[in-house]
């Protein structure tokens, strides 16, 4: 178990003028999976960056066990907390292994060294993802499943404690989307670690998520439990829609069914 | 790995036989009877050891820095186009150098120092004006060569206002070339490009990170704004100290890391292969001018620009193809 506590305090961001989130106070569940839903433009991802210190708040602060992370040492944070952004970028040639063991920069020495504990890392990376077969290819050659699979082998070499990842199954098709999301449990059932991610598919947020954060216009809505969280009001709210929520018969999470113009219940 | 420990080793010898070719029979005297002999101090070790070896070994030098250059400017801004002669450092190192020269009556490492200040200050230009909320590598490259013409401009400018003979030794700055260095001067160069050398040591794990983009190496422990930082610096004192003894021999820089990386076949900026290419691309074109078209003796620079040229628009061409219309 990891016993890492990852907090927001009353955060505002912008960028130049505008101001996407506002006076927003968070705390991520410790050991838990948090999924964070809204529409376009919410400020989910701003979210997300800012608590991965890619963005630097204009007011409040994020703090890694009571200490903000700005304060830490680049490399000593990486250790705790990971990060896959919404596109990364592979290098032109790069082969899956080469990419995976890049994950493992913030426990190397100056010079860049590599241990053998590095390559045990990468093993069990390449294992946990089902990537072992693709070691020697390069990542251009891969489909998009694979190829997301591969970066999050890259976060799990980095064994850091909280991982925040950034719509992890945009581009992915449904097969692929729940194949990456299943990945994303092992790792939370096996090693504990604790999981941050944005998605766009408010069905799928509700059935992977412990814990579940409904934003709109740079606030927090709704959060709880996927059953305390999902309600006809709260949609509603957050995305302007309407809808019918029923039980997902497959994992008993709630189910969001939308209302359109042209189909209603009758 | 062992591929790259294997093509260096190429590279080596490549270098190796270019440079005994060089001695044989590069430019000024007769061909000696014995290369080997004359290094050793036998009769003609005047032509070999006087006027050949010194111009070869800077050569070296000054291909291997600006390989170096190359590469790490072309990684940090992801694009290949991103090369210090394409984007106006080099041509900053050359007009402060030929400035401090010309005006200033300035010689020796007061000339690098000045050519450094020079390129530095292109570097900080082309960074302001293109940083918009980060840096765009095409909106960098694009000023840069902007920033390019002008200092050239600047250069032709400070040339003409020169009385004839001074302008005579300024000429190096305006295309490239090598001729004859003293020994004095090729040391500073050398105890600089190791300088320089060392400080890219603990530098290179962050480069690496960075071509995975500013999001995901900051999510690995980089401070990128630091280690851009850094990195530019050493970049261009690489490229100051090359242009500073040679001036701009252009396209160097430009060629030298795609080549390394096409044979060593990695996704690596491999530096030190990119130093070994850069020193084969130098020597081999100083041995081209000065014996290829028979007594007209050529500039390294002229030679580099022959070759590198048609390189830069077959990479356009490509990219335009590839990119459609855009």
């Amino acid at each position: 178990m990891t016993n890492h506590e990852l907090r927001a305090e009353g955060i505002t961001v912008g960028y130049d003028e505008r101001e996407v989130l506002s006076m927003l106070d968070l705390t991520v569940p410790d050991g838990k999976t948090t999924v964070i839903v809204g529409p376009n433009a919410c400020g989910k991802s701003t979210l997300l960056r800012t608590l991965a210190r890619l963005l630097r708040p204009t007011g409040g602060v994020v703090s890694l066990d009571q200490r903000p992370v700005q304060q830490y040492r680049g490399k000593h944070l990486a250790t705790i907390l990971g990060l896959l952004p919404q596109q990364p970028i592979a290098p032109d040639g790069i082969t899956v292994s080469d990419l995976v063991a890049r994950g493992r920069y913030p426990r190397q020495g100056l010079l860049g060294q590599r241990t053998a504990a590095d390559s045990a890392a990468v093993a069990a990376a390449l294992l946990a993802t089902d990537t072992v077969d693709l070691a020697d290819r390069r990542i251009e050659e891969l489909s998009g499943g694979q190829r997301q699979r591969v970066w999050i082998a890259m976060a799990l070499a980095q064994q850091a404690d909280i991982l925040l990842l950034d719509e992890p199954t945009t581009f992915l098709d449904v097969t692929h989307q729940i194949e990456v999301l299943d990945l994303l449990v092992d790792l939370n059932r096996r090693e504990g670690t604790t999981i941050v991610m944005v998605l766009h598919d408010l069905n799928l947020a509700a059935r992977y998520a412990d814990h579940l954060i409904v934003m709109s216009a740079g606030r927090i809505v709704a959060q709880g439990t996927p059953r305390e969280v999902i309600t006809t009001e709260i949609v509603r709210e957050s995305f302007a829609l309407e809808s019918t929520i029923i039980e997902d018969p497959v994992s008993a999470s709630p189910m969001v069914v939308p209302i359109g113009r042209f189909h209603s219940p009758s | 790995m062992k591929r790259y420990i294997l093509v260096s080793g190429a590279f080596l010898v490549v270098l190796l036989a270019l440079a005994f070719l060089s001695l044989a029979i590069g430019g000024f005297g007769d061909p000696p009877s014995n290369v080997l002999s004359a290094l050793a101090g036998g009769d003609d070790r005047f032509t070999v050891v006087r006027l050949r070896l010194p111009r070869l070994v800077l050569a070296v030098l000054v291909g291997a820095c600006l390989g170096i250059a190359g590469t790490v400017f072309q990684t940090l801004l992801g694009n290949p186009l991103a090369s210090p002669d394409l984007i106006g450092v080099s041509q900053g190192a050359s007009a402060a150098a030929a400035g401090a020269f010309l005006l200033g009556g300035l010689s020796g490492p007061a000339v690098s120092v000045a050519a450094f200040a020079g390129a530095l200050v292109v570097a900080a230009i082309i960074t302001v004006l293109s940083w918009r909320n980060g840096i765009s590598s095409y909106r960098f490259v694009l000023i840069g060569i902007g920033i390019a013409f002008l200092v050239q401009a600047f250069l032709g400018y400070l040339l003409t206002r020169a009385d004839l003979k001074e302008a005579q030794g300024a000429l190096v700055w305006l295309v490239g070339s090598i001729g004859t260095p003293g020994w004095d001067e090729i040391g500073i160069t050398a105890i600089l490009a190791g300088v320089l050398a060392l400080s890219m040591l603990p530098l290179r794990p962050a480069l690496r990170m960075l071509q995975l983009g500013d999001d995901t190496a900051t999510g690995l422990g980089v401070s990128v704004t630091r280690s851009r930082a850094l990195l530019t610096v050493v970049a261009v004192g690489f490229a100051a100290i090359a242009v500073a003894v040679a001036g701009p021999v252009l396209f160097v820089a430009f060629v030298a890391g795609p080549i390394a990386r096409r044979v060593v076949r990695s996704s690596e900026a491999s530096l030190v292969a990119s130093a070994l290419v850069g020193a084969v691309v130098v020597v081999a074109a100083d041995f081209l001018g000065q014996r290829a078209l028979g007594d007209a003796r050529v500039p390294v620079g002229v030679v580099t620009s022959l070759v590198g040229a048609p390189y830069l628009l077959w990479l356009l061409a490509r990219d335009n193809r590839s990119r459609g219309t855009a």
